[in-house]
């Protein structure tokens, strides 16, 4: 195993897709995913990229990150664009009108782009089947307009517009389950994955550009930023957020379950939460109501892994 | 050219998005349009086009998914009508500034609400600074013309700009009419093969879409205008050449029966033929008037506005969409603005009417015409008359 460790990176290309120089910010985990989902994507690839961090960090007119072909037009319509793109290549290639090269239509958004305001695009492209992956960066909340809550936002953590106060918690709703949506498509693969699990998402990555059809990967992207964390701490966040089932990390394939990381025991999620501004003001008892409801979550997908 | 046949118009644009040989086509269902996108998915199914037809989810996918497939260089088409163009509306933006040739057949229809999805040109008139190059037809061979042209207009090279052809819902969009097709061999020469500059391709790398720091966006606006202004020659030449090819004629500003009249009338789209009726009687009567029809509506034909109304002293413009609270009708308040500087100009007269399918008769446009000769010489207080409504 400890060989396989070292064996393992060395199969990882360094061709750097997601070329340095964007304009991250520091200890942003949403650009460590990017880079290395596009390791795993190759350059047989078109981008369609929604409006977010991600599009405002790598293309600022003249410069560019991208150097894989890359498109970005507006907010909630990736899917879409992406499903333009798709139906392009095929209908050309198959008038011998560009070569048929199989390349692979990507679409990258945030969680605000995936789960509120794009997805009703979403479900349109995967309830037509269109071969392509989607990709959801999470963080959580609209980190590029300056932290407002999304439907991704957790339970009790502070945005700008979910602020807690006297009459407020904070956020006041449950992190909409996103991936589930994507399984009740019925698309042939869905996946969880986190920047802190580097070899567990280029895998997740490469498996849905293998896949005929449909496949989504939702990435659970650490933001400093937004979530008030030292910015050194990104990895060790991810981390904590797979090992206190805040985040489980796991897959489906045509319907069936699997866990990837599978933790015999899980940690308690004070140790996650108190690593983070957006959670300093929660109190026991809010924290003891999320560590239930998570171990509550974690037993349900515990049963549909069997 | 074969012979005319008797053909819905709808039907007929259909089969003309077919003789342009499109490759992709994204389509959704919405009144007065719908028979474009149903007539168009059984070319499909039938095998006659070899397309990609895909039943997007909504206007705005719609839009959205022609954006990605003319990024690959994919001929593309689509038609929509009314709140389907305004919910396209942020993504048409986007498909002129990203230089994306996708053309649009809509069905002219008011918007929302009250509900009607009988014919104005609500929509027309709120996506007129998208961008795009937008035409107005009258009938249905000027559709099918038009459509072809279309084509040949947004791939060129010097142009690459998305182009909506306007036919008005139901008055159009839903009627009979004698249309003559050229053959396929013939259209296929007329358009030549779409090359798009700089498609998506992973051989060659492009970033599409980048945004634009404050230093850099007023430059890129400046192009946009300057293009779609240069696209009027461009245009013309194509109405020349198809004029050429196909004996029918068209330019951005058209009169009828207007020489040496002191009065004229003013209209877009199929208005424009009841209008002619009008016209022939008041004539037969003695009455000098005449009929200008304004068929290019973006880029706005200024030269040939200015041209058309010389040494009329009265120009009666009918508008079919409100401007509220505004100067009344858009197409009045930017023909007033066209001829504002100039030294000599016919009093410009405003009236709206046909509004959600409203229909204005010959004798409606005789009435309109003779109000306005009143009007012209008592003046008003009113920006605008909004004709035929009950107060």
């Amino acid at each position: 195993m400890e060989k396989y460790a070292i064996y393992v990176p060395r199969l990882v290309t360094r061709r750097e897709n997601f070329a340095p120089g964007h304009r991250a910010c520091i200890g942003c985990g949403e650009a460590l995913a990017v880079r290395l989902a596009c390791k795993a994507l190759g350059q047989n690839i078109i981008i369609a990229n929604a409006t977010g961090c991600m599009e405002i960090v790598s293309s600022p007119l003249p410069n560019t990150t991208w150097r894989v072909p890359w498109i970005h037009t507006l907010f909630e319509n990736t899917a879409a664009v992406a499903s333009g793109i798709e139906a392009g290549l095929k209908v050309l290639a198959r008038k011998g009108r560009i070569l048929d090269l199989d390349t692979k239509v990507v679409a990258i958004a945030g969680d605000g782009g995936t789960s509120d305001i794009g997805l009703q695009a979403i479900s349109g492209a995967f309830e037509r089947g269109h071969n392509f992956v989607y990709i959801c960066f999470d963080n959580e909340a609209y980190m590029n307009t300056g932290i407002q809550r999304s439907s991704a936002t957790p339970y009790g953590a502070f945005t700008t517009t979910s602020p807690p106060g006297k009459k407020s918690i904070g956020q006041v709703t449950w992190k909409k389950d996103m991936p589930a949506i994507a399984v009740a498509h019925n698309i042939p693969y869905v996946a969880t994955a986190c920047h802190s699990y580097p070899f567990d998402l280029m895998a997740k990555v490469d498996k849905a550009m293998a896949t005929h059809g449909p496949a989504y990967v939702h990435i659970l992207s650490v933001c400093p930023t937004g979530w008030r964390s030292p910015v050194d701490l990104t990895i060790k966040m991810g981390r904590l957020a797979v090992e206190t089932g805040v985040f489980p990390l796991y897959e489906v394939e045509y319907g069936k379950y699997r866990l990837s990381v599978d933790l015999p025991k899980l940690r308690p999620v004070t140790d996650y939460l108190k690593l983070q501004g957006r959670f300093r003001h929660l109190s026991e008892d809010l924290m003891n109501e999320i560590q239930q409801r998570t171990n509550t979550e974690y037993a349900k997908l515990k049963e549909k892994v069997g | 050219m074969v012979k005319k046949v008797g053909i819905e118009v709808s039907v007929a644009v259909a089969d003309a998005a077919k003789l342009a040989n499109v490759d992709v086509i994204a389509a959704y269902p919405i009144t007065p349009q719908t028979h474009i996108v149903e007539h168009l998915a059984q070319i499909v199914a039938d095998g006659e086009l070899d397309a990609a037809y895909i039943p997007v989810e909504s206007e705005h996918s719609v839009m959205s998914a022609c954006c990605g497939a003319s990024a690959t260089g994919a001929r593309t088409f689509t038609a929509t009508a009314g709140q389907g163009l305004e919910l396209m509306h942020e993504v048409m933006y986007v498909a002129s500034a990203m230089q994306l040739p996708i053309v649009m057949a809509v069905a002219n229809r008011a918007l929302s609400a009250p509900l009607s999805v009988w014919g104005d040109h609500s929509d027309a008139m709120a996506v007129r600074d998208t961008g795009w190059i937008q035409i107005f037809v009258e009938n249905g061979q000027e559709a099918v013309d038009n459509v072809l042209c279309a084509f040949r207009i947004a791939e060129d090279q010097r142009v690459l700009l998305p182009v909506m052809i306007h036919l008005d819902g139901f008055y159009l969009s839903h009627v009979i009419e004698p249309v003559g097709f050229p053959e396929q061999s013939e259209v296929d020469q007329f358009i030549p093969p779409y090359q798009y500059p700089l498609p998506l391709n992973p051989d060659k790398p492009v970033t599409m879409g980048a945004f634009a720091p404050p230093f850099i966006y007023s430059e890129a606006k400046k192009v946009q205008d300057v293009n779609l202004r240069a696209s009027k020659e461009v245009i013309m030449e194509c109405w020349k050449e198809f004029g050429n090819r196909f004996k029918r004629h068209y330019s951005p500003v058209e009169s009828y029966r207007s020489e040496g009249t002191k009065v004229l009338l003013l209209t877009m789209g199929s208005f424009g033929e009841t209008a002619m009726t009008a016209i022939d009687k008041m004539r037969g009567e003695g009455k000098k008037v005449g009929l200008l029809k304004l068929r290019l509506w973006r880029p706005f034909p200024f030269a040939e506005i200015r041209q058309a109304v010389k040494g009329a002293e009265v120009l009666i413009v009918l508008d079919r969409s409100l401007s509220y609270g505004g100067p009344g009708g858009p197409v009045c308040s930017e023909i007033r603005s066209a001829l504002y500087q100039q030294e000599k100009k016919p009093q410009v007269i405003s009236f709206i009417g046909g509004l959600g399918g409203r229909d204005i008769t010959p004798a409606g446009f005789e009435e309109i015409i003779t109000r306005g000769i009143e009007i012209s010489q008592t003046g008003s207080d009113q920006e605008f008359e909004l004709f035929g409504v009950r107060e």
